[in-house]
């Protein structure tokens, strides 16, 4: 065996044990289950379990799931959000800093604001009528328990 | 050979910085796959019954065993912290035999002399301590100097001792039986046959751990309240929901209430509403009175902590918030969810009590709370004033040799104005729990007080 081929060899088994460890962290952490739309895997890590049970129990379980909601509409949009999401919540839960109770950005609200429109823009254009351009209108504030009440 | 030598060196360098990479990665990823495997664990709620619950297990450090979280929080209930208008300190006192608590609570009737005035002729204007947590309910009762000049009944134990287990074996195994012996006996003799302070079994079933009224005041005064609004023979036990207990455990003794007749049942004056005018109104109709006044001869009513009646008219009441909703917050211990049994105030904790519900930093909820209260503070020293204004006009009128049917007036209207002034001042929020309701009362106190006094110059 000449140095090269050790060389070659030992760099393998390297990136191999990591590629290898990864892979069973990964299937390990359900990290598939995260490329879905099932809400269960938003309550993979327990922390979420207040809002997937009260979600269970809510109007628009049968309507909508955890996605519809949090997610923007468009295949690109709700990938990058779902990525952006997983890796700063992955980041707080395992280093365990963040805010209790667990509150929701500024940004992530404002997805869910839009998204009432996906079903209900028929009802939102109504409310608003000519003055959409320059429209606030939050259904949050008085719905906000539709998709979890979390007290 | 001399580019062989270098061609290895390289190679060899380069193994090296991937063995250090992959070192690095390697650590990284098994560090995290701990980490999941070990959030993965708390998230599977282990709970281990180390010891059986019976009905008859009124030791709490034995229900702790099998709950160490729930009673972790529950024996902290010593401490003594204070907020800007109530929770205690801290008093370093000299044990004597007979009273050999070394720390105490301050003194309110020192903070506010006005109050000696009020109860003139009372046991209260002897020794009037900041209330402490619940762990001190039972020594605090036993030692306080009222117990040296009245004598109390056995009654006082419904809700200064954990009572259930004792009740039912004086009882017979009657729950009822056994409060009404104990109602009848004297004090000490009562006292020989408790041992805790409020416990895990007053509040839960032990074989199923739902809340649970265990106390006959409150079983009584809420089917009399019941019966007025139309609901006949209500269980409590039977047909409260799960939110409503989780108020209801709690009504068990933050009330207000009176001892009835020669037998001295304890009873919650309630079967006309929880407003200070039903209760009122109620205690006119029997004519009850706790103590005659010793410096007017008025026939005088003493509230007692009326924070159930007084919570059911505020807002968190009516959004259906129970006592344990603030006083008792959700936490959470890993992945389990627990409430949280270091009963205290609040403000104390306003992170799990106040923001789950109200998104707003913590100093902004601390000052709307604080301004409810000083605003109902100063009133009540409006009230409070006014009271002691028409206690001494009362006092001068009796020495000029007015009659008592001359002074009968005046009399009723202390009577009126002190027990509308108490059911705030005695309350343990210094208004919080129903602002508007709060400051009404004390409005409605003052007239009177200003009314007695007009009524002396007829």
């Amino acid at each position: 065996m000449n140095s090269g081929t050790f060389t070659g060899l030992f760099l393998g088994a390297l990136i191999g044990t990591v590629v290898g460890v990864g892979a069973y962290t990964f299937v390990y952490a359900k990290g598939s289950s995260y490329l879905t739309d099932n809400p269960a895997a938003c309550a993979n890590c327990h922390i979420m379990n207040d809002q997937y049970d009260g979600w269970v129990k809510s109007s628009h379980r049968a309507v909508a799931t955890c996605n519809d909601c949090h997610t923007p509409d468009g295949f690109f949009g709700k990938y990058m959000t779902k990525m952006s999401n997983g890796f700063w919540h992955s980041y707080a839960f395992t280093t365990g800093d963040f805010h209790e109770p667990i509150e929701i950005k500024q940004h992530n609200r404002d997805i869910t604001r839009q998204a009432c429109r996906k079903c209900h823009q028929d009802i939102i254009e109504a409310i608003e009528g000519t003055h959409a351009e320059e429209s606030t209108l939050s259904c949050l504030p008085c719905h906000g328990s539709v998709g979890h009440l979390t007290r | 050979m001399a580019d062989t030598s270098t061609s290895t060196k390289r190679s060899f360098k380069f193994v090296a910085l991937v063995a250090v990479i992959t070192t690095f990665a390697a650590v990284g990823v098994v560090a995290l796959l701990m980490n999941i495997m070990e959030r993965k664990q708390e998230a599977r709620n282990p709970f281990y019954r180390v010891v059986e619950l019976t009905d008859t297990t009124d030791s709490p450090d034995v229900w702790g065993k099998n709950f160490p979280l729930q009673y972790d929080g529950y024996i902290r209930t010593v401490d003594q912290v204070r907020t800007r208008y109530g929770g205690s300190e801290a008093i370093q006192r000299t044990p004597t035999n007979a009273d050999p608590r070394s720390v105490v609570a301050q003194s309110r009737l020192e903070e506010d002399p006005r109050l000696k005035t009020m109860w003139a002729g009372y046991a209260f204007a002897q020794d009037f301590r900041e209330e402490r947590g619940h762990a001190f309910m039972l020594d605090d009762q036993t030692f306080t100097e009222r117990q040296a000049v009245t004598t109390q009944p056995g009654t006082c134990m419904h809700c200064h001792a954990s009572v259930y287990v004792p009740y039912k074996k004086l009882g017979g195994g009657d729950l009822i039986k056994g409060f009404e012996a104990m109602n009848q006996m004297p004090y000490t003799d009562a006292r020989k046959l408790v041992t805790h302070p409020v416990a895990c079994i007053d509040c839960h079933d032990p074989s199923t751990m739902q809340l649970r009224v265990t106390r006959p005041g409150f079983l009584e005064g809420i089917r009399a309240l019941k019966a007025s609004q139309g609901v006949k023979d209500y269980d409590v036990n039977a047909m409260a929901s799960r939110q409503e207990m989780r108020a209801y455990v709690c009504g068990q003794c933050h009330v207000e209430y009176y001892f009835k007749g020669a037998e001295k049942r304890l009873t919650y004056p309630w079967s006309k509403g929880l407003k200070v005018e039903n209760i009122l109104e109620y205690y006119e109709e029997i004519q009850f009175r706790d103590w005659t006044h010793a410096e007017t001869g008025a026939e005088a009513l003493k509230a007692q902590h009326p924070e159930f009646e007084m919570w059911s008219q505020g807002i968190h009441a009516r959004s259906g918030v129970a006592c344990a909703d603030c006083h008792m917050p959700y936490k959470r211990v890993g992945a389990l969810k627990i409430s949280d049994h270091h009963v205290r105030s609040p403000l104390l904790n306003i992170n799990n009590a106040c923001q789950t519900c109200h998104k707003w930093p913590e100093e902004e909820l601390k000052e709307r709370v604080e301004t409810i209260q000083g605003r109902t503070f100063s009133l009540r020293n409006t009230a409070m004033d006014a009271l002691v204004d028409l206690i001494n006009d009362i006092k001068s009128a009796r020495t000029a040799g007015k009659s008592d049917a001359q002074l009968a007036p005046a009399r009723k209207y202390q009577r009126k104005a002190q027990f509308y002034l108490d059911f705030v001042e005695a309350e343990n929020s210094t208004g919080f729990h129903a602002p508007q309701e709060a400051t009404r009362i004390l409005g409605e106190s003052i007239n009177f007080s200003r009314l007695g006094q007009v009524s002396l110059k007829k």
